[in-house]
């Protein structure tokens, strides 16, 4: 099972041509039933519990069984992720719940200008050992080499 | 068979794999690139947002010097990074690489910081370092940081800048006029029906390390729970390899001590929370086995004690039937109650452990918690089971496999010099094929941060090499293109061909499902190479009789059959994962010692053998078929 899809709530993304979770698991394992409009996992015995596809799932269609192999039934860790954070809800087999949250990222979502703020790159600087930034950006005067 | 059609992609710098390094690539190519003009393109079997190690995040920095001095404690210099990693990898290790990481990695972890990535800090604002090289993050959206950096950083170069995903790679190209040259590479397309070949001035070979060579300790549907991905597939060795590289060290896996089942991440708990581990009769295990330990001094004797000897002590421990090992996260609290008297602070700092203790598992491994809450363990009160895992080939941790690669010129030891066709960092023997992260051998404890600093490394130097050769042209012939399409579709071709020859398609005398072959080389590993079936013992004979085996599977590889794409992906990754396998075994039989007793010994060299303190390297000879074992010797730099 690892990760699985509840049928009432999975539209199949609404008829696009692939789904979040067909689009996110780093493993191919999601799949459009396309005439159920329905995703499920095509191979979940290589499913490495990521859990991608669940934070990613648009309609909150998607959780995860732990392995059968050795996890005995009953428990779950339930996620729910924002922009700036993630809340986990875990649930024991006995029943407990535990909640927890903590911070993904300090900057907004496709705010990221990798080059920005560095002088432009120089062909002739391609010889040396110097990289993007280097060396103020480590907080050095000079790149460290060992004296041969 | 359905018609697949080919798509041509002419590009000059060709980046195979978005992991770390690759989008560490990403980023330095396309600052270098603008500069000169080139394009880049970058290919990824998943989405570059979550492929790779990093897909479900990650809680810490493994690598960090802190060479500024902003840090809680222990900044350290690079030197000092190499000699901690030569001890580790008992003494064999290429130091010139490892140094190199060392000097570049700050500026990986300061851009991590400043595109978004939350690192602990203290009230001073240094980060906070939980070892000698480790930095606390909340690194649930990693690996998403690190990728939106390398596509902003791409999208600068307009269309000279392309991300390619959910194409996997089969074969690197070799140019027809310069024998010892790569020009390009192949591979399909898992979404729809399409062969791609790409052409290119250079080639960067980073699609990560391989698991599931070696067969997993949980077979049903937790066969996907291996503690590096599942998703790794030693395509990166087995594409050098088929190139005409050189590998070293491919018998240097790592095998993890890990919450047991789960694979939850002890670094953490050792090092932060200083939790102790015993045996089942409540001992310490580590150094307990002295006098047979002490037969691998000086290695063994400096701390902290290397990977493979620690792992060694546990060996030794479950011989001995003191089984299990228990890890006690429920003696860190006790130890709070007795050191802090104030209760209200008490309270505090248990929260906090309990928060931080979760979010460990939660930030990298979820399963692991599932698993503490599937059996109503609540850490705080009791203890979890340790244990050994599956055998992973992994350059960037503390296992040292990967391809033999020219060093900085500043750094690298004369003696390497001859290896290489030209001087270029990052560059295996093949002119124009460069590697990093966990495809560069013997340069091990890289870790994520580490893989992105030598995915910059190489993406400047790979820049370079392709601006030094502006007029160079890839001869590919289309009959060598035609000829690999072939061979690349045949599973399907394979399966459309034969699969109505009985009731039940999966069982056919005809061909072999990409799943049941792996199966097979995953067994042959596990009962003869040095797996976890054997307490990761084996010996010549045994080997000898693997290696018989292996070749019965090399032979099948044309009669492994795909039912759809991504069975097509399953088969090329098991035909990947099978090189890696005879890659280890020839290692382990050149190797007549047992330099690292943890991760894998030999019963019938069972000591460390110092006239032996040379890297054991591989090539093989496609058109000949023939293998070719080399010895390198060891030059230390510090």
């Amino acid at each position: 099972m690892p990760s699985f899809v509840i049928n009432e709530k999975c539209d199949g993304c609404k008829g696009q041509d692939k789904t979040a979770c067909m689009y996110i698991c780093p493993n191919d394992l999601m799949m459009l039933d396309k005439e159920r409009m329905k995703a499920y996992n095509q191979e979940p015995n290589y499913c490495w519990e990521c859990y991608c596809c669940v934070k990613i799932c648009p309609q909150q269609a998607m959780d995860v069984r732990g392995y059968a192999d050795f996890m005995p039934l009953g428990a779950a860790s339930t996620p729910l992720r924002g922009t700036e954070d993630i809340m986990w809800t875990i649930t024991f087999r006995d029943g407990r719940i535990k909640r927890f949250k903590y911070p993904i990222r300090t900057t907004p979502e496709g705010s990221i200008k990798a080059l920005e703020g560095f002088p432009e790159a120089k062909v002739a600087d391609l010889t040396t050992q110097l990289m993007l930034g280097e060396p103020d950006i480590m907080g050095v005067k000079e790149l460290p080499t060992i004296k041969k | 068979m359905r018609e697949f059609t080919t798509e041509v992609v002419e590009t000059d710098v060709l980046i195979l794999g978005g992991g770390m390094a690759g989008c560490g690539a990403a980023v330095e190519a396309a600052y270098w690139a603008k500069a000169t003009g080139m394009k880049v393109t970058l290919v990824d079997k998943a989405a570059i947002d979550r492929s790779g190690p990093v897909a479900m995040g990650l809680s810490a920095i493994n690598t960090y010097m802190g060479m500024d001095g902003k840090v809680t404690q222990n900044p350290r210099a690079p030197e000092r990074y190499a000699e901690y990693v030569t001890n580790d990898q008992m003494g064999l290790t290429r130091q010139d690489l490892v140094y190199d990481i060392g000097r570049h990695v700050d500026g990986s972890v300061r851009m991590f910081e400043k595109w978004g990535l939350p690192i602990w800090k203290d009230e001073a604002g240094n980060y906070q370092k939980s070892g000698e090289w480790q930095v606390m993050i909340s690194g649930e959206s990693y690996k998403i940081i690190v990728a939106e950096a390398a596509k902003n950083a791409m999208g600068t170069l307009g269309d000279k800048g392309q991300i390619i995903e959910r194409v996997y790679i089969t074969h690197l190209l070799k140019d027809e006029k310069e024998p010892n040259r790569v020009c390009g590479a192949v591979g399909f397309s898992v979404r729809e029906d399409k062969f791609y070949v790409f052409k290119a001035k250079v080639v960067i070979c980073i699609m990560g390390g391989a698991v599931h060579v070696f067969r997993p300790r949980s077979q049903g549907e937790g066969f996907g729970r291996s503690w590096m991905p599942p998703f790794l597939a030693g395509t990166t060795y087995a594409l050098i390899l088929h190139a005409g590289g050189e590998l070293t060290q491919m018998d240097v896996t790592f095998v993890p001590p890990r919450f047991k089942d789960s694979y939850g991440p002890v670094g953490t708990f050792f090092l932060l929370f200083k939790t102790p581990a015993t045996n089942a009769y409540d001992e310490p295990y580590v150094d307990a086995y002295k006098s047979e330990t002490d037969k691998w001094a000086p290695y063994s004797k400096a701390k902290p004690v290397p990977t493979p000897m620690r792992n060694y002590d546990m060996i030794l421990c479950a011989k001995e039937g003191k089984t299990p090992f228990l890890i006690h996260t429920q003696r860190v609290v006790d130890r709070f109650q007795k050191e802090i008297t104030d209760a209200k602070e008490l309270k505090k700092k248990i929260k906090e452990y309990e928060a931080e203790a979760w979010e460990d598992f939660l930030d990298m491994t979820i399963a692991g918690a599932t698993n503490w809450a599937a059996h109503n363990i609540d850490p705080l009160e009791k203890p979890m089971e340790l244990q050994l895992s599956d055998s992973v080939f992994i350059g960037s941790h503390a296992g040292s496999t990967g391809a033999w690669v020219c060093g900085a010129e500043d750094l690298m030891p004369a003696e390497y010099k001859d290896a290489f066709p030209a001087q270029y960092n990052c560059m295996t023997g093949v002119m124009g094929l460069f590697t990093a992260g966990c495809g560069v051998g013997a340069c091990a404890h890289k870790f994520s941060s580490g893989s992105h600093a030598q995915g910059r490394i190489v993406a400047k130097s790979a820049v370079r090499f392709a601006n030094d050769q502006k007029d160079y042209k890839p001869t590919v012939s289309d009959d060598t293109i035609n000829k690999l399409k072939e061979i690349v579709l045949r599973p399907i071709a394979l399966y459309d061909e034969k699969s109505t020859y009985t009731t039940m398609p999966d069982v056919n005398p005809n061909y072999i499902s990409p799943h049941s072959f792996l199966f097979r080389v995953q067994k042959i590993m596990g009962e003869y190479a040095g797996g976890w079936e054997t307490l990761y013992g084996t010996s010549d004979k045994m080997l000898e009789a693997g290696l018989w085996k292996l070749a019965f599977c090399g032979e099948d590889i044309e009669k492994i059959a795909a039912k759809n794409l991504h069975e097509l992906l399953r088969a090329w990754e098991a035909i990947h994962r099978y090189w890696v396998a005879e890659a280890c075994v020839r290692t382990r039989l050149a190797r007549k010692e047992s330099r690292w007793p943890g991760y894998y010994h030999k019963y019938d060299y069972l000591k460390l053998d110092e006239g032996q303190k040379h890297f054991v390297n591989v090539k093989y000879d496609v058109d000949k078929k023939e293998w070719k074992v080399i010895e390198r010797p060891m030059i230390p730099i510090i």
